[in-house]
């Protein structure tokens, strides 16, 4: 009797939690689906609300009007742009600074004050004023050294690469020393090949950081033909970009609504393509950081 | 051995050459402007730079002190922070002990990869969703328009802001703060399990009594370390989502500071203001971390 009851109550627990993580998921990717099904109806489906989770009287036409602006290839060349350059930047900075940090104080004299002098910036900063006067003073406004150069060291990534490095058997690089080889010859021989699962890892948050980051463009754009994408995006949201607003007039069939949707997958969609990659290795990257040596 | 070591120790200089560049790149934009801190005691005047601009001491700090914007913006932040902390903190770790009784991997991946989405997802992506969404004719009055409630523009009402914030700051994050409990779930002992069953323990008693046990250090950890941000209210997402309507509610001191400096242009106060956030969010921070090892043994760093 009490078998056969508890049988009933844990199956219809199960049916219960099933239920409950399906609405948790279906919560969490419906603006996505009737934002994305508004950007791929009509603007008087749209305007009347009728468009639920699949588009009504389904056009392209929205995405035909923002990617035959040139100012959107072209932000979206910037975008492009600035995540290879920030990625290559941020990728060197993590291996050549995480590969000594990883060695004992003993053969890296003033090891821990590299230390802390990295933590302590993770701690405290100047903040926005004192950060934008610089980069001012540097002469770096308009430019695409602007979006890479303030945020080159990512500091989380090479505390994650050194922690993995830190569990690396020694042995491994002793018969290359032996062999009288440098430093220099061991990294980019024995350690980086053997470091790419934690490669992968921190290239995939490097180019979420870039492809996502619009406030530097907000803040170091003053000409605002240099936005990167999601900077624009952030102007046509806001209702600050007059262009949207006045192409949603010219054309019949789109809204400022309609546009405002496909300007936001049209900036989504890299990460959208790349999503399943980038789930793998950032789950790997919470689990390796996780992990102390 | 000893041969390998003194090798090394002549090859030293490379490992300082390596770091070379990176520690470059933090002094220029991140020491550097610490030294630009003095402008919050000095009356900064871009045409002369930092160190010819006038000292005046605490100046700005009297008037911060006096100012009720700055009050009013300190109490929206530490009141919209707190409530996400509070609200939360438990979502991710319900979540990840729901999944944890899912038995069909094929869905139990289905959920993982649909609820860690809009982590991937910038703020300004999540607010053009958001906008569209919550407004006048967006999906959500859409609904409610079933049960006979009237259309309401609730990203413009001081009421209802500072609760869209919470509550779509918890739709962000909750799906991949469930990570670090599953990896955390994913470390308990099966012979637990195995043994509790010849006890004649059920599922629910094997939850109550392995399960949640098994991960009660993670839990207190992060509850630690979610300290360090009741001054950090989500400057992206407010920013992208407030307006001149909710300013009484919705404006945080981060938001306070970035209009200062840039629409007002008052360079020093809105520094003064930055400094003294950050001076006590770095001191929240350090204490966490000097808790969480006090409690846990869990070094940070």
């Amino acid at each position: 009797m009490s078998k056969l009851h508890d049988t009933w109550g844990t199956r219809l627990f199960g049916v219960i939690n099933y239920l409950l993580l399906a609405g948790a998921a279906f919560l969490c990717i419906l603006p996505l689906i009737n934002v994305l099904a508004v950007s791929l109806s009509s603007s008087h489906a749209a305007n009347a609300n009728l468009v639920g989770l699949w588009p009504v009287d389904f056009t392209i036409q929205s995405y035909k009007v923002i990617l035959s602006r040139p100012e959107v290839l072209k932000a979206f060349w910037i975008s492009t742009e600035r995540t290879l350059l920030g990625v290559l930047l941020n990728n060197v900075l993590t291996i050549l600074m995480a590969y000594p940090l990883a060695k004992s104080a003993k053969q890296f004299t003033g090891r821990h004050v590299y230390m802390w002098g990295m933590i302590f910036v993770m701690l405290f900063n100047g903040g926005l004023v004192p950060t934008y006067i610089i980069v001012h003073d540097l002469g770096l406004l308009n430019s695409m050294w602007a979006l890479v150069l303030p945020g080159a060291v990512p500091i989380f990534s090479v505390i994650l690469m050194m922690n993995f490095l830190k569990q690396l058997p020694s042995e491994i690089e002793e018969a290359a020393f032996m062999d009288g080889a440098s430093y220099f010859t061991s990294l980019s021989r024995i350690i980086v090949p053997l470091s790419m699962p934690v490669i992968a890892t921190v290239t995939l948050f490097h180019f979420v950081g870039h492809w996502n980051d619009w406030f530097s463009g907000l803040l170091y754009m003053t000409d605002i033909s240099k936005y990167p994408l999601q900077t624009m995006l952030q102007s046509v949201v806001k209702g600050n970009d007059i262009m949207t607003l006045d192409a949603a007039k010219l054309y019949a069939d789109v809204s400022d609504r309609t546009l405002k949707g496909a300007q936001v997958f049209v900036t989504a969609l890299p990460i959208l393509v790349l999503y399943p990659f980038l789930q793998k290795y950032f789950t790997k990257g919470i689990v390796l950081g996780s992990v102390k040596g | 051995m000893n041969r390998i070591k003194r090798r090394l120790a002549t090859k030293e200089w490379q490992l300082h050459l390596m770091i070379a560049p990176g520690v470059v790149f933090l002094i220029l934009f991140s020491y550097l402007p610490l030294y630009g801190i003095l402008i919050a005691f000095k009356e900064f005047l871009p045409s002369k730079g930092i160190w010819a601009s006038p000292w005046v001491g605490l100046k700005y700090f009297d008037f911060m002190m006096k100012l009720p914007d700055v009050w009013r913006v300190t109490n929206n932040t530490i009141y919209i922070a707190g409530l996400k902390i509070l609200l939360g903190f438990p979502v991710p770790i319900g979540i990840a002990l729901m999944l944890n009784e899912v038995r069909r991997s094929f869905f139990k991946k289905g959920v993982q990869t649909i609820i860690y989405l809009p982590h991937f997802l910038s703020w300004v992506i999540l607010a053009g969703l958001i906008l569209d969404v919550f407004s006048l004719t967006g999906i959500v009055n859409s609904f409610l328009g079933w049960f006979g409630i009237e259309p309401f523009y609730y990203l413009g009402d001081n009421r209802s802001f500072p609760w869209i914030i919470i509550a779509t700051d918890i739709w962000k994050n909750f799906g991949w703060g469930t990570v670090i409990y599953l990896a955390a779930l994913t470390g308990i002992d099966p012979a637990l399990y195995e043994s509790s069953v010849i006890d004649g323990a059920n599922r629910w008693k094997q939850t109550l009594h392995i399960t949640i046990p098994g991960i009660v250090p993670i839990i207190i950890l992060t509850a630690i370390l979610s300290l360090g941000n009741v001054l950090n209210a989500g400057f992206e997402q407010i920013f992208n989502l407030y307006n001149p309507l909710v300013m009484d509610r919705g404006d945080i001191l981060d938001t306070y500071v970035y209009r200062v400096a840039f629409q007002e242009t008052n360079w020093s106060l809105s520094t003064m203001v930055g400094l003294i956030k950050s001076v006590v969010n770095s001191v929240l921070i350090i204490a966490g971390y000097w808790l969480a090892y006090r409690i846990t043994k869990y070094r940070v760093f």
